[in-house]
């Protein structure tokens, strides 16, 4: 089987392949170049080395099942991809989700949005030399991810956000942890502001290369920060704001030629925004009446709860094992829709109440469980790399019909071959950094 | 409300194409007639809508409904921030819908991804091939009468090529 460039190459040019595993690429893409020296004269992208058939995996898995497959299509930024999928359902269902709950979400998303844009720079600066900028990103990104770790158990496969709010409550310190992550972040982007802006090397290879006009960009479908570098100040959370960010003060940064260096420049001012609404959300959540809690000293083991319940209900509280921390009873009206059905009773009902043991094995069972009215949603929240939808048709069972996702960095490798079309071999690698592939989501 | 006025322009404009039209979810909602996709398509492009961007094009399949195949496009208004989705029905049997390649760049790919899944082929688009998967693969995997866990055939090593 001959590709398209073989079959349309000149017969005094080379074909060489880039990929699909290639060091200075991250992700597996095959790009066939046709050169002439080391100037590229075509190409061919081609994607799918990491196609798992995550929407096929999904019309077979239940709604709630589901949501881990969600984690792994941008592995850097889980979260926001959770949101995506859960706000999609929530449409369908009609829930909403109490407000302490949203402000949770604007955090995590934001924490996410940062580490994103962290590890994509990282890479496009490693790949163009610059190591010791990739240090300091990971760095940085190790702090935020801290915060995320704390509250949810896990460092990239979260599955935090749930249909009708999230799993659990902050942890005690997070808002610590939280300032803590912010000021590194800033020292970092301050560091790295000083060793990359006007870095000759980093500006010979980014500056007026792969320039993407307003027009084109639209065109591809590109959104996020890419679209935003061509001058257009288009991001879903001003657009069409959900949860609360209507309410946050931040700024959308543009770009004005659409070039690497415009991509760079748009994501780091970026992180400096998503870092403001960090703050805010951490001061507003700090104004929010906390649930009460309870002394672990004074509270009743699972198995003894469980035992005592079988004559009447206990008055004591129930110590809920550490991975269940912050998904007691206390704290459910904050965190997760009043909508039985669609929500997990919190665990202390399951193990003391007849009618909580019912609930907790109705949301688990074949065919019960959350079951959306027919119908059909598509909602978008603003991922790392854009516009990052979820196109969901429901039957009215236990598990969708047609998940579809909308993948922004996909809109974005289909203009790849238009922008290295003319230019050296070199450029190709700042270029594709600056696009931020991520494979999970490209190919799903 | 800003939905049913672009349902009541795209209504007006190409009154044959439209087969209904609402809003469900919030959402503006056009079923159109799968041969008269390009013109609505180059209605939706110029003025009053100026919709210039494709977000999404994807497939639905049905096998129980005589148009078994669903079309969904999903438009999107830089200008006016408006959005519409679009669908549209085709036949079980040989499905095939225009391409929409001349007005947006991004429909290539998008349109090889849904003949990769489902088989619906697209007429006038230059390069019509699989994406995702690989030459060679046997069926469409997103259709709902492919199963679940089949195995595809091994493919032949490739012969080295001598000059």
């Amino acid at each position: 089987m001959t590709t398209r460039i073989e079959r349309q190459a000149r017969p005094d040019s080379l074909l060489l392949n880039m990929g699909p595993s290639h060091p200075a690429m991250h992700g597996t893409i095959r790009i066939m170049l046709e050169l002439d020296g080391e100037r590229v004269l075509a190409s061919e992208v081609e994607v799918g080395y990491l196609h798992r058939g995550f929407e096929k995996t999904c019309e077979n898995k239940t709604w709630f099942n589901l949501l881990i497959y969600t984690d792994r299509l941008n592995y850097v930024s889980p979260l926001i991809n959770n949101l995506g999928y859960v706000m999609a359902v929530e449409k369908l269902c009609g829930l909403k989700v109490p407000e302490r709950a949203q402000t949770i979400r604007v955090l995590m998303s934001e924490l996410s949005r940062v580490s994103d844009h962290l590890t994509a720079l990282a890479a496009m600066a490693m790949e163009s030399g610059a190591f010791t900028v990739f240090l300091y990103k990971m760095k940085a990104r190790e702090f935020l991810w801290d915060v995320i770790e704390q509250t949810t158990g896990a460092r990239m496969t979260t599955s935090y956000i749930r249909v009708g709010g999230v799993r659990a409550d902050l942890d005690r310190d997070y808002a610590a942890a939280c300032r803590k992550a912010v000021a590194e972040t800033r020292k970092v982007l301050k560091d790295v502001h000083g060793l990359l802006d006007k870095n000759a090397i980093f500006l010979d290879r980014t500056r007026d290369i792969a320039v993407m006009s307003r027009e084109d960009a639209v065109s591809y479908g590109w959104t996020g920060p890419c679209l935003r570098s061509t001058g257009i100040p288009y991001d879903v959370r001003k657009a069409r704001p959900y949860l609360n960010y209507d309410s946050l003060d931040f700024e959308i940064p543009v770009g004005e030629r659409g070039d690497n260096f415009d991509r760079y420049m748009v994501r780091m001012k970026e992180m400096d925004q998503s870092l403001r609404l960090i703050e805010q959300c951490v001061g507003l959540l700090e104004k929010m009446p906390a649930a009460p809690t309870t002394d672990p000293a004074e509270s009743l083991p699972p198995a003894e709860a469980i035992r005592l319940a079988r004559r009447q209900k206990p008055v004591r509280a129930v110590a809920l094992s550490p991975n269940l921390a912050g998904s007691g009873k206390n704290v459910q009206a904050d965190i997760y829709a009043q909508a039985p059905g669609f929500v997990l009773p919190p665990k202390d009902e399951t193990y003391t109440t007849m009618e909580g043991l019912i609930n907790h094995f109705q949301y688990f069972m074949k065919g019960h469980g959350i079951r959306p009215p027919k119908g059909e949603a598509y909602c978008s929240v603003e991922g790392g790399n854009g516009e990052l939808g979820y196109y969901i048709v429901s039957d009215g069972t236990d598990r969708p019909y047609r998940l579809h996702l909308r993948a922004p960095c996909f809109h974005v490798v289909a203009a790849l071959e238009q922008l290295i079309r003319g230019r050296m071999i070199a450029d190709i690698i700042p270029t594709f950094g600056s696009m931020n592939m991520i494979g999970g989501e490209l190919d799903r | 409300m800003e939905e049913e006025k672009i349902l009541d322009a795209l209504r007006q404009a190409c009154p044959d194409a439209v087969l209904s039209a609402e809003v469900s979810l919030g959402d503006a909602v056009a079923v159109i007639r799968a041969d008269s996709l390009a013109a609505v398509a180059a209605f939706l492009r110029g003025a009053p809508l100026r919709t210039d961007m494709l977000l999404d094009l994807t497939c639905v399949h049905f096998p129980e409904r005589p148009e078994a195949f669903e079309m969904v496009y999903h438009f999107l208004s830089l200008e006016t921030q408006s959005r519409l989705r679009v669908k549209a029905g085709l036949p079980a049997e040989n499905p095939t819908i225009a391409s929409l390649t001349g007005m947006w760049k991004n429909a290539s790919l998008l349109e090889r991804e849904v003949y990769d899944m489902f088989g619906v082929r697209f007429e006038g688009h230059p390069d019509l091939r699989r994406l995702l998967l690989y030459d060679g693969f046997e069926g469409h995997p997103l259709r709902k009468d492919y199963p679940l866990r089949k195995r595809q055939p091994l493919i032949p090593l490739r012969k080295a090529e001598t000059k």
